[in-house]
């Protein structure tokens, strides 16, 4: 059977996921998704013309609370388990100047 | 009496009657832990310290409640503000929730003691209890066979009697299946009947907390104890808790059991169908009527649920960035580089092909084809239960089915075959999309290998009520509660 995906696809699919995958490892995952995959195909067999989506398995209502303020956690809570820090902000590398384009530069003050 | 051989209910009444102290039975659970969690790492973490505290609060009268003095582990999936709260992951590996989980307070406020957390397939993805980050679990009946999962360490610590009940989370089946493999009973609620906060997300239209015990009594309290409404869970329902406990013994008239044709295949184990063909024959026994019923759609259940919990998965866990918490690559260049290596460096490889898929099928260009469609054969599986259950159209109070279609199977027989390992989930995922409860029952001990049997139950949205009352009524009959392995 041929392979519903391809490496390629499967390099792209991982940088949509932010994993950084070795060759190895792209080898491998294209060949487990492409059986899921097929057996998945097993959809195709059934006619879905005018079934509703079912996103949620019980029916609900959208649920609203009083419009009032309480409190939260503190910053220092916040911030406890964050690998780098400069209280009160989290610490993170440049955003601007990688080429990976993922990353849109910031609107201008 | 021996308080680690015992149900949750003599056990809490013990020590209600200060017939036994609690902090006799948090020090013989403790001992029990210490001399035989290496053999079966059920438990990753255990708080004996602050257990044994609670535990002389309980013997002074300051802490009182339903399950007061009672030891209960939790998997480690759920929050708690105290020890770790990993995931059985690397990139939660040194995570302190600031905040408890909803299910644990309860449990607490009702006087449980939280003895420790449980091992899990991380994030709860696996059918085995295999993919922890911490090693696998061994299943007590035979460590050379998993316990099932992703609830593994749960179950096993239960059926090894390391705690006297404990909590699970199933997504897919992950209490129901690992619970059968361990011969325990597993309980998954009502989508929404218990609150998710705290829990760690891995698919939120499908996640449900829920009890695992040694009997359907037990179920039943632990449930009363963990259901109902909360606000910081806007998918928790505010329909009113029933009396679990107190309609279990009523007697049910006129009661009417589903065989799903579709799940009575060939390819279930003999000693599988055989423990089925006997539960019918118990129910008819007991005046019930069993009627053949059709699930025609059971055969799309796992096609469906690989796409809409892996597509819910790769958005839940997109929050792992190694920013805010968890872990952070020591080596990036820049932000996107941190995110991709911190992710590839603290996920384990189903969580990675996990992700990969759901990102997949929600992907432009795959979206309608994969992701829309699921969610179209998702309805279409929760009308064949709809039609099973109507009530207006002579339909079944329960569905008597499988939990699994084999017992307990080895260490790495299905580590190299992903799917393979996902049909494991055949009889239980569907119940998840279709948000309906379901309970897996002790059935005896298959006489070739000597490992659990289980039959499943299924029932309409929000009746655990009646479940629970059939499950009992079987489990009365059959004499299968009480059967433990010889560590």
């Amino acid at each position: 059977m041929p392979l519903p995906l391809s490496e390629d696809e499967v390099r792209h699919v991982a940088k949509l996921s932010r994993l950084e995958l070795d060759d190895d490892e792209i080898r491998r995952f294209t060949h487990q998704l492409a059986d899921i995959l097929n057996y998945i195909a097993k959809l195709d067999e059934l006619n879905v013309d005018n079934i509703e989506p079912m996103a949620h398995p019980c029916d609900v209502t959208n649920v609203q609370r009083e419009d009032r303020t309480h409190a939260g956690m503190s910053v220092e809570q916040v911030l406890a388990n964050a690998p780098e820090k400069s209280p009160p902000f989290f610490k993170v590398p440049k955003v601007l100047g990688n080429d990976s384009g993922a990353c849109p530069p910031p609107v201008p003050a | 009496m021996n308080p680690t051989e015992t149900t949750l209910l003599d056990l809490r009444n013990a020590i209600a009657d200060r017939k036994l102290s609690a902090n006799n039975a948090v020090t013989a659970y403790l001992d029990r832990i210490q001399k035989h969690n290496d053999k079966l790492n059920a438990f990753h973490q255990t708080f004996a310290d602050r257990a044994l505290d609670r535990a002389d609060q309980v013997d002074a009268g300051s802490i009182t409640g339903p399950l007061a003095g009672v030891p209960i582990a939790i998997k480690d999936n759920l929050c708690t503000p105290y020890g770790l709260t990993t995931c059985c992951s690397r990139i939660l590996e040194q995570f302190r929730s600031p905040y408890m989980a909803t299910a644990t307070a309860k449990l607490e406020a009702a006087g449980a003691i939280i003895i420790g957390k449980t091992n899990l397939d991380e994030f709860a993805m696996g059918s085995s209890t295999e993919n922890s980050a911490f090693g696998p679990t061994h299943n007590p009946w035979n460590v050379d066979h998993v316990p099932g999962g992703s609830s593994g360490g749960s179950t096993a610590a239960v059926a090894a009697d390391l705690a006297a009940a404990a909590l699970g989370s199933d997504t897919g089946g992950s209490i129901r299946q690992p619970a059968a493999l361990c011969g325990v009973v597993g309980l998954k609620p009502t989508y929404g009947r218990v609150s998710r906060w705290g829990l760690i997300a891995f698919a939120s239209s499908l996640d449900q907390i829920g009890p695992i015990t040694h009997t359907v009594t037990d179920a039943a309290i632990l449930l009363q104890v963990i259901a109902g409404h909360d606000q910081l869970d806007s998918t928790c329902t505010d329909e009113p808790v029933n009396d679990y406990c107190g309609q279990l013994d009523k007697p049910i008239e006129s009661l009417r059991i589903g065989l799903p044709n579709q799940y009575l295949s060939d390819a279930n184990d003999p000693a599988i169908t055989a423990a089925i063909q006997q539960a019918a024959d118990i129910y008819r026994e007991q005046g019930a009527e069993l009627v053949e019923i059709d699930l025609p759609h059971t055969q799309y259940g796992i096609a469906t649920y690989y796409i809409v919990a892996t597509a819910e998965a790769s958005s839940n866990l997109a929050r792992y960035d190694g920013v805010r918490y968890g872990h952070r690559s020591c080596d990036a260049h820049d932000l996107t580089d941190l995110y991709s290596r911190s992710r590839a460096e603290g996920f384990g490889d189903e969580v990675k092909r996990r992700i990969m898929l759901g990102t997949y099928a929600l992907s432009s260009g795959y979206y309608d084809a994969y992701y829309l469609r699921a969610l179209k054969v998702r309805r279409l599986i929760k009308q064949d239960f709809d039609a099973a259950f109507n009530k207006s159209a002579n339909g079944c109070d329960a569905i008597l089915c499988p939990t699994t279609t084999s017992p307990a199977f080895k260490h790495g027989e299905k580590t190299d075959n992903p799917l393979q390992m996902y049909l494991n989930d055949v009889y239980t995922a569907t119940a998840n999309l279709a948000g309906i409860p379901g309970i897996s029952l002790p059935a005896g001990l298959d006489q070739r290998t000597g490992l659990p049997l289980a039959i499943q139950l299924l029932a309409p949205h929000f009746a655990e009520s009646r479940l629970l009352q059939i499950a009992r009524i079987y489990e009365k009959a059959a004499g299968y509660c009480g059967l433990r392995p010889t560590l």
